[in-house]
């Protein structure tokens, strides 16, 4: 993947002084960059950086004031339901709904991203034999541990072959082994060509991504390969380059 | 300052029984700051609301700073503070009024204990007029702690106190258990944080009710003995099913940028040559010392194996 310079690789995501105001509130401030195919790319802040209103831009779900974006070749200003049906989104918080089973869960979301019926059986027998599931399929997914919601989360937030899956904090504050399994799916999607795009602020996670972007109030200040961040900034960790950049927020996240 | 003996827990459902602690056995010391590390569902909640005399044990005794955690559980909990892992202080009252509530039930004010969390509520004192459902994760931590100390304990209770918080309130909320500790406060904290574990004096490693190893962070590190390895290539993910393939290494689990691998003998070149030939390039090989993450993950994976083995 690294093989190629980056000016050789097909770009998924570009964004151009992508801005969004908030009457005198700039919560994105002209932020620019690329992502590529196959690439994961670490988006990290500290809470109130404007992490989260630069991925509903890119999402299609919030309209930028100025500047410009597109994701996986739709603008997001006039292409927002392309975009939707070309992306996949999770997040620790909020993915499955508790309530169905595990098969029920595959089934709406399968249909949401208009899979056919038979598509649909055909993935539910391939996503449960991967994922190990196939006793737990009429199981409530509320009744099934963190690290397996997880798993089936991901799972169908891909369902539908995205170019994109936006994953928010995705495995912030699991064990190790379960956030590695975790990680082993994400290698296996971006391998197949999915742009896995990672917003976090768990420097854990931010070690696993490709390249990593960090926002301080708004812009970003920093972006490359985790190893290039940490001898830019003279630092040991992630954790280390981030802190040094995040102590000069002026913003005070709530 | 914190005993348990035995210590054995479990919850029955219609179908089933989960056993969450099976003889669990502590005994922590005053001033001592010590790491409950587990998976989701380890066990670790039930410990903390055991010693907390929220929780009745099946079997077993615990005591806390000489109290018996079911017959003198009146007492211990004038003497302890407790931070559940959930947000639980009043979001509809603002923060001093938060504040003054944990006061008054527990017979005392603001201003008898000020000195004690001086520093941490100082930071949240411009806020004090908001809600506290209101405030951000890290403000919301740091309320939670000052409303935990406001009664002067002996022993303080912390079950995953910075799930969810950012980097920088992680780092210092770190700092003030530092500084409480240092004043001679017992701590119990749990945490899904490697590099928080290696900042207390003591962890226990827990997994499906059982205490796997309970150790300082130097001795846990030392008990690695095999030859630790972190690689890296072009392609991340083909070299880690490439390292599973052959049987030159016992393990290889992601870390990060690299694939850390071990073995009692690795031989660098024969590996970085087998490597070239299956197509990687730009390959790093470098020796490196064990982590705590490290440790353990040699110590769940080796207990996943034997129970494939035992079924």
């Amino acid at each position: 993947m690294s093989k190629l310079a980056n000016n050789e690789r097909e770009v998924v995501i570009s964004a151009t002084e992508l801005t969004k105001q908030f009457g005198d509130f700039i919560a994105t401030n002209a932020i620019t960059f690329e992502v590529f195919r196959g690439e994961i790319f670490g988006f990290l802040g500290a809470n109130g950086a404007g992490k989260t209103t630069a991925m509903k831009m890119l999402c299609g779900l919030s309209t930028p004031t100025r500047g410009r974006a597109t994701v996986a070749g739709f603008d997001v200003s006039t292409e927002s339901e392309k975009i939707k049906k070309n992306i996949g989104y999770m997040s620790q918080k909020f993915s499955l709904y508790e309530d169905l089973t595990v098969t029920e869960n595959i089934r709406f979301y399968a249909g949401i991203y208009g899979l056919s019926i038979p598509v649909i059986k055909e993935k539910t027998a391939a996503l449960l034999q991967q994922l190990n599931m196939k006793s737990q399929k009429n199981v409530l997914v509320k009744a099934l541990p963190l690290g397996w919601k997880q798993k089936l989360a991901f799972s169908i937030a891909i369902i539908h072959d995205p170019a994109v899956v936006f994953l928010d904090e995705p495995t912030g504050g699991v064990d190790p082994i379960t956030r590695r399994e975790f990680w082993e799916m994400i290698y296996a999607a971006t391998n197949r060509g999915t742009t896995a795009f990672v917003t976090t602020h768990y420097m854990d996670e931010a070690e696993y991504c490709n390249r990593i972007s960090i926002m301080v109030d708004g812009k970003i200040e920093a972006l490359g390969t985790p190893a290039d961040l940490k001898s830019k900034f003279n630092s040991e960790t992630m954790d280390d380059v981030f802190l040094k950049l995040a102590r000069n927020a002026k913003r005070i996240g709530d | 300052m914190i005993f348990a003996k035995q210590l054995t827990k479990s919850y029955k459902t219609k179908t089933e029984e989960v056993k969450a602690l099976l003889s669990v056995d502590l005994n922590i010391s005053k001033g001592e700051m010590f790491g409950v590390i587990g998976p989701d569902g380890a066990g670790k909640t039930s410990l903390f609301r055991i010693l907390t005399t929220l929780l009745l044990a099946d079997s077993g005794s615990a005591t806390v700073n000489g109290l018996d955690v079911v017959k003198d559980y009146a007492k211990i909990r004038q003497q302890i503070g407790y931070m559940p892992g959930r947000f639980s202080l009043y979001q509809d009252l603002t923060v001093e009024e938060n504040l003054q509530f944990f006061a008054t039930i527990f017979n005392t004010t603001i201003e008898e204990n000020y000195s004690l969390i001086k520093d941490i509520y100082e930071q949240i004192a411009p806020f004090k007029d908001r809600r506290a459902g209101q405030l951000s994760g890290g403000m919301k931590q740091k309320l939670a702690l000052s409303c935990a100390l406001i009664h002067r304990p002996v022993v303080l209770f912390l079950d995953e106190p910075t799930t969810g918080v950012d980097a920088v309130s992680r780092k210092e909320f770190w700092q003030m258990l530092k500084k409480l500790k240092n004043d001679g406060l017992t701590i119990l904290v749990s945490t899904p944080y490697m590099d928080e574990a290696e900042q207390c004096d003591r962890i226990a490693l827990i997994q499906e009710g059982k205490i796997l190893m309970n150790n300082t962070p130097e001795k846990a590190r030392a008990s690695f003995t095999e030859p630790l390895f972190a690689i890296r290539s072009d392609n991340m993910y083909k070299l880690l099913h490439d390292l599973r393939d052959v049987n030159l290494v016992n393990a290889a689990h992601i870390f990060g940028e690299y694939i850390h691998i071990s073995s009692p003998f690795i031989n660098q070149e024969t590996i970085v040559e087998e490597l070239k030939l299956k197509g990687h390039n730009q390959i790093q090989l470098i020796q490196i010392d064990p982590s705590i993450e490290d440790v353990f993950i040699k110590l769940l994976t080796h207990l996943e194996s034997h129970e494939q083995i035992s079924e």
